[in-house]
């Protein structure tokens, strides 16, 4: 009996995965009560889904609601799977894709935009450097001594990203950002 | 709504919420933080209160209790390891879609955090295994929140809820709000009627089907009566053949001419080559389950796939399928038929005889078959006599998890829905006793007996002294193979026979356990005493362990083995010691 020598296997069948993962832009429209967004992302990690970006608010102050805006990343049918999932939890009004909608509009993708805080510690010339880079990416500045500045900076996450790249040899000290929020072009709303 | 009339403590609250709400018995275990509530069931007699012996029990008789009635089942626990052991049959009763609503006492506001004696963190603990959950801090919102609980646990796809109620908002006075003035919320709003355009290409396509096969689930039971009588005449003008997942059975009566038997892992041969091989499948109420499928991507190769189900989430989940129908099944059915009516006047039955031909061939494999014993009694056996002896009575079958209760999917046949109470998403054992409990509750002059593994029935043997204070004559009929057969199986198959922890050396003396408990005992080892031992069990007024000895080593065919497809099955006549332990080849162990 050469039973030893079997692999062992699994009671489940697991199948290898086929499709392309593609970045998403979600936007969840929730009842702003206790735990709404311990629901949300507790969903995202009881069923393993990722979250790249989260940006919760509340909206609609008089209405009690929040808009929630994720950016996740999954093959087309755990992103079908993920909206689906969400639009079950109770207090969740609802979801849309921004990114699909973009496609059915015929764009490239929403207009998704993100807030950083920037602060760039140093002294002498590397100063006129960080400025003069500050105004080429239009970063305002809303703190400064003669040993630092912080700037804030909005844009795409891209630029953002940039932003920080370039300022890493000039003293940066600490970044701050918003994650992203996010709405599809064009007139009508959620 | 507010008046002195209406001013009531939230204790108060909590009972006259629950009246308010058609409830008639719940299932509970006092404590510490509930105490004011279990002082208002002390003073009224509206509510029948039965008290279990483990919190786990009161969570799966209200299962039993709701699924052998439609209704909504209630249980009561307090806070701390009252919560947490309840924790098992809210994620149950989530898996297998029962309404469920679990009230929680919690420590005061304003120990919340401070890591209070009986403390835990209940909403957060049941949040990914409710439908929805509440902690009610303000006394004012407690009536509002326990009808919304009632609404969200019975509408939709049906789930379990967690009111949590901390003990200073019990002591509160508040103002009580009846049902119909309590306002509702507004994002819960789930959608009940399928869309017409979808049914009506679903229709088409059943209408040009040569090898159709209609595939239905617990949706169809939880949908209630009447979409199990539609299910029955959609079967009937269609003459489609049908088969069922393990949640679903008795939606379609096991006499019927069209039925299949249940189909997935060990469901029949015919079911599965029917699935495998069908050109049209209209899966109705059901999941496409991993137990249910086996090998995605060899499922059903040629088919297109309808789906019917209340649950968005579920459509294109596991399967993608032609043509998805949201909504309710009885409500979507009822537009089928009457479209099907209007539309298929000209479908001739006859143009499904081949497929039939098919159907009776793989029929004639006899997938169920087991070599008969005249010296011990074969378990597929006992469920035959369990059947023969009980079929005409009004009858409930309960289970735990394991061999046995495939097993009794096998070979009880079901002919009415809400009469199979199991465990089959999550697959927990202990759940079989005290379901049949919570069944017995509410039919107390029915016959339920709860078909059990010698293994499964020492997870909540407890109960037992529930169901004997409260005369509940519930019978225990325990397939005993000294052996938790179907993790054996598994060994068996994917381990090389290393038996691994998986034969209980210590078995208790069932009679005598019985006995103490207060109930009655009965053995039988021999198949010639096995029909005069049920029917002593049959005719018993008490609570009863019934300790079947059966085969130790029967296994559980035929057999859908891992990474497999449903016409790849392993039948009882091919399977040798050999055929099991290669059951499942180089290739599928990559796969798994």
């Amino acid at each position: 009996m050469n039973a030893h020598l079997q692999p062992t296997g699994s009671a489940y069948f697991i199948a290898k995965e086929t499709q392309v993962a593609e970045s998403h832009t979600l936007s969840v429209l929730v009842d702003n009560e206790p735990g709404v967004l311990a629901r949300v992302i507790g969903l995202f990690s009881g069923r393993g889904y990722n979250i790249e970006s989260l940006t919760v608010s509340e909206t609609e102050h008089e209405a009690h609601l929040s808009r929630i805006t994720i950016v996740t990343r999954g093959t087309p049918s755990v992103l079908e799977q993920i909206k689906s999932q969400l639009e079950r939890i109770v207090p969740v009004h609802r979801v849309v894709d921004l990114t699909v909608r973009a496609r059915m509009l015929g764009q490239e993708r929403p207009v998704e935009r993100e807030v950083a805080l920037v602060k760039v510690a140093g002294s002498g010339e590397l100063r006129a450097e960080t400025l003069r880079l500050a105004d080429a990416f239009q970063a305002k500045v809303v703190d400064a001594t003669v040993d630092h500045f912080i700037f804030e900076i909005t844009g795409k996450s891209s630029k953002v990203d940039q932003f920080v790249a370039i300022m890493k040899p000039l003293g940066l000290t600490e970044v701050c950002r918003t994650g992203i929020a996010a709405m599809n072009r064009g007139p009508q709303g959620m | 709504m507010s008046g002195t009339e209406n001013q009531m403590t939230g204790a108060e609250i909590v009972i006259q919420a629950l009246k308010d709400n058609g409830v008639k018995h719940i299932f509970g275990y006092p404590g510490g933080a509930v105490l004011p509530i279990y002082d208002e069931i002390f003073q009224q007699d509206d509510i029948q209160h039965i008290l279990v012996r483990h919190e786990q029990g009161a969570g799966h008789m209200a299962e039993g209790y709701a699924r052998s009635t439609g209704k909504v089942g209630v249980m009561l626990v307090t806070s701390g390891p009252g919560a947490t052991n309840a924790v098992t049959p809210l994620q149950d009763a989530l898996m297998d879609s029962i309404p469920l609503v679990c009230i929680t006492g919690q420590v005061p506001t304003t120990l919340i955090g401070s890591d209070a004696f009986q403390e835990c963190d209940t909403v957060g603990i049941t949040r990914p295994c409710t439908k929805h959950n509440w902690l009610v801090k303000d006394v004012n919102d407690l009536a509002r929140i326990i009808h919304e609980a009632f609404r969200v646990a019975q509408s939709g796809r049906p789930g379990p809820v967690v009111v949590d109620i901390p003990k200073d908002v019990q002591f509160a006075t508040g103002t009580y709000t009846p049902p119909d003035a309590a306002p509702i919320q507004k994002s819960y709003q789930p959608k009940t009627t399928g869309d017409a355009g979808q049914i009506a290409a679903a229709v088409s396509l059943m209408k040009s089907a040569r090898r159709p096969i209609i595939y239905s689930g617990g949706g169809v039971v939880n949908s209630g009566p009447e979409a199990a009588r539609l299910l029955r005449e959609l079967v009937e003008i269609t003459g489609f053949p049908i088969t069922s997942t393990l949640m679903g059975l008795g939606a379609y009566p096991a006499s019927g001419k069209n039925w299949l038997g249940m189909l997935g892992m060990h469901g029949s041969y015919e079911a599965n080559m029917a699935m495998h091989d069908c050109d049209v499948m209209v899966c109705i109420g059901a999941r496409f389950d991993d137990r249910i499928t086996g090998r995605l991507n060899a499922f059903s190769p040629n088919s297109k796939k309808i789906h019917i189900d209340i649950d968005p989430s579920s459509i294109n989940k596991n399967v993608r399928v032609d043509v998805p129908i949201l909504g309710d099944v009885g409500a979507v059915l009822e537009d089928m038929v009457r479209q099907w009516r209007a539309a298929a006047k000209d479908f001739d039955k006859a143009g499904l005889s081949d497929w039939w031909t098919s159907i009776a061939r793989w029929r004639a494999r006899n997938s169920f078959a087991y070599k008969p014993s005249d010296e011990v009694i074969m378990p597929q056996y006992a469920i035959q006599r369990l059947y023969e002896l009980t079929r005409d009575r009004d009858t409930y079958i309960t289970t735990e998890v394991g061999q046995h209760q495939m097993w009794a999917a096998q070979f009880y046949g079901f002919e009415q829905p809400n009469r199979w109470m199991t465990s089959g998403g999550l697959g927990t054992m202990g759940y079989g006793f005290p379901a049949a409990i919570g069944v017995q509750v509410a039919h107390p002059d029915s016959l339920v007996v709860d078909i059990a593994g010698d293994a499964s029935i020492q997870m909540c043997i407890q109960e037992m002294s529930c169901a004997v204070q409260h005369n509940l004559p519930v019978k225990i009929f325990i397939l005993n193979n000294q052996y938790m057969g179907m993790v054996r199986q598994w060994q068996q198959l994917l381990h090389g026979n290393r038996l691994s922890n998986s034969y209980t050396e210590a078995m208790p003396d069932f009679v005598k356990l019985a006995e103490a408990y207060g109930g009655v005992g009965i053995a039988c080892d021999k198949p010639g005493d096995l029909d005069a031992a049920i029917q002593e069990m049959i005719d018993v007024k008490r609570p009863v362990i019934f300790d079947c000895r059966v085969a130790n080593l029967a296994n559980c065919f035929p057999m859908i083995p891992s990474g497999k497809a449903h016409n790849e099955m392993l039948l009882p006549d091919e399977a040798t010691d050999e055929a099991v332990a290669n059951a499942i080849d180089a290739k599928g162990r990559q796969l798994v």
